[in-house]
């Protein structure tokens, strides 16, 4: 009976190998067969010159030297890095502020519901077509240069595409509105699994709001706030829709806006698969060893 | 001490009307953009050229009408970008909770090696292996074929956490003994009930993955490049590469319209889920 029982329980764990074949079939020929002939086509010269084809041919590390050698590719990390950090700036300092009034019992905000719908209504649009709307108000004669002008604001219309600063400005704000509903809800969600009685017991001290906020939130939400970085982060450097459609691919001017995925991307279209491998590698090895971090995270509260 | 509570409760006015003041102009911030867009899409192209006004026009109709028999194939890419969508959002709704389910329900060597693999590659961006996914797909004959934006959402380790983190507080093992005690297989046992009992899960996880598809443009913009093929973001990016002060703006406001406002409709409508999703993935991730 007993034995029969175990046969009986070890028959039916099969079945999660059985459920489990879908996954990894897929997983093997959509992610990894890709992934791994990614790493290895980064080791071979494999371009097109005018009409004449170079390569494949083995040139080891070759890719990697001539990449990191070149100036483009630093250039093009640091306009990457430089409008993440101005779109996750405001948007973390705006979270904070918001998720700590939505959550603090005494301020007892109305029409809560309203505007966490409103603030993460961006993050659903579709990142090319904002692009797109972004373009077309701020043109030299689009709507947002005929409301500052008519309103005094300007002389005349500002030309936001031709300028690096302001180009750079709209894809970050274009980010910040994107992502700061999101990071409310998440921050959120963590300031409500905060022990009460921690605040309760602060107000019975005379601690003000300000104190409670900056004694007793911040620091138990720094697990959150190093997750939301750290996404936020490995979001950033995978920044692409906003700035390929807003600047048509150029990352005008200049090349200011120019981010890792949009050159990517052009190598992709160039077929120049040796710089591509090499360049996806990087961005794999420094994606990877930033979620290592979420990774060490979910896992310890995870795997048991 | 009445003094001191007087001054809280006034503080506790100002903070009120501050936070209510942010919170109007960061709403106005976020909301600005579409109504400006709702606007423009009802102008007609001269009405456009003479600067903004507050007010619609009339000419609503007669740019959706312009913007669907100009020479991008709008109606193609909406219907292109519904059915890669759907297909994706059932996909991986169905197998995720199917994976899930796997390392949850049953005790198999190899399972914690195969859950921490999945934690592990959760955070690997698809860009990264762009390159070896699209020769692959040239290989299989696959290029300009919804397969390769379909099928890979089988593998969704993102939504495979959630469907296993809902699984934990939600599915009892008594109701899986039960049917088992039943004589029911395991298969049946699966679709008839762990799948009923995950609803809430899947239309959740349902929603975001159709949104995310929808509004997907790097890989299908590699793999589609026949015209009838093309997905509605692939065709924005080509009105902008287009010269597009030759265009009427009108038109231009349409398809933008067209392609933003579907999405925002249903978002009000299911606003409640989405929100309770993203918080309910929050708490323990």
């Amino acid at each position: 009976m007993q034995k029969k029982k175990a046969s009986a329980i070890t028959s039916y764990n099969k079945w999660g190998y059985f459920f489990l074949i879908p996954f990894i079939v897929v997983f093997l020929i959509f992610q990894l067969i890709p992934l791994v002939s990614t790493v290895y086509y980064s080791f071979f010269e494999n371009y097109r010159s005018g009409l004449k084809q170079i390569g494949p041919n083995f040139v080891g590390l070759g890719n990697y030297v001539k990449l990191i050698g070149q100036k483009d590719f630093l250039i093009y990390f640091k306009n990457t890095m430089i409008m993440w950090v101005m779109g996750f700036i405001p948007q973390i300092l705006v979270s904070l502020l918001l998720g700590a009034w939505f959550t603090d019992p005494s301020l007892r905000l109305k029409g809560q519901r309203f505007f966490k719908t409103v603030i993460y209504l961006p993050n659903l649009i579709m990142a090319s077509a904002f692009a797109m709307l972004f373009f077309a108000l701020f043109a030299d004669g689009g709507p947002v240069n005929s409301i500052l002008v008519n309103a005094g604001f300007l002389a005349k219309p500002y030309k936001f595409m031709s300028h690096v600063w302001s180009v750079r400005g709209l894809v970050a704000l274009m980010n910040f509105l994107m992502w700061f509903g999101n990071t409310t809800i998440l921050l959120m969600a963590g300031m409500l699994g905060i022990d009460t009685s921690l605040f309760e017991a602060a107000q019975v001290d005379g601690a003000t709001a300000t104190q409670i906020f900056f004694q007793i939130t911040l620091p138990l939400l720094r697990p959150i706030l190093v997750y939301v970085m750290v996404t936020s982060l490995i979001g950033g450097l995978q920044m692409f829709d906003v700035p390929q459609i807003l600047t048509n691919g150029t990352g005008d001017p200049m090349s200011s806006s120019m981010t890792l995925i949009m050159f990517l991307n052009k190598h992709l279209f160039s077929k120049n698969y040796g710089m591509a491998g090499a360049l996806s590698v990087i961005l794999l090895i420094i994606t990877g060893i930033l979620s290592m971090f979420i990774f060490k995270t979910t896992a310890q509260n995870e795997v048991k | 001490m009445a003094n001191n509570k007087a001054s809280s409760g006034a503080s506790i006015h100002v903070r009120r009307a501050v936070s209510y003041v942010v919170l109007i102009l960061l709403s106005f911030l976020c909301l600005f953009w579409f109504y400006v867009l709702f606007i423009n899409a009802t102008r007609s192209n001269g009405e456009l050229g003479r600067g903004f006004t507050a007010i619609p026009s009339s000419h609503l109709m007669e740019n959706l009408n312009n913007m669907l028999h100009s020479s991008q194939p709008m109606l193609s890419g909406l219907r292109n970008s519904v059915f890669i969508s759907a297909c994706t959002a059932a996909l991986t709704t169905y197998f995720s909770v199917m994976t899930a389910y796997a390392i949850h329900s049953y005790e198999f060597k190899g399972k914690k090696a195969i859950f921490t693999f999945i934690l592990a590659i959760m955070m690997i961006p698809t860009q990264v292996s762009a390159l070896g996914f699209i020769r692959l797909m040239t290989k299989m004959k696959l290029m300009n074929n919804f397969i390769p934006l379909i099928v890979p959402a089988i593998a969704s380790p993102v939504t495979f956490f959630y469907m296993k983190q809902y699984m934990e507080s939600n599915l009892p093992s008594s109701l899986i003994e039960a049917a088992r005690i039943d004589g029911a297989g395991e298969f049946y046992t699966f679709n008839k009930v762990v799948l009923p009992l995950m609803v809430p899960a899947i239309a959740v996880q349902a929603i975001f993955a159709f949104v995310s598809s929808w509004n997907n443009y790097f890989t299908p913009a590699l793999v589609l490049s026949k015209d009838k093929m093309k997905t509605l973001p692939i065709l924005i990016a080509q009105l902008r590469a287009a010269d597009w002060l030759k265009f009427d703006m009108g038109q231009v406001y349409a398809a933008i319209a067209f392609s933003i406002f579907p999405v925002i409709i249903v978002y009000l409508f299911l606003s409640k889920y989405i929100v309770g999703g993203v918080a309910a993935g929050a708490v323990k991730g």
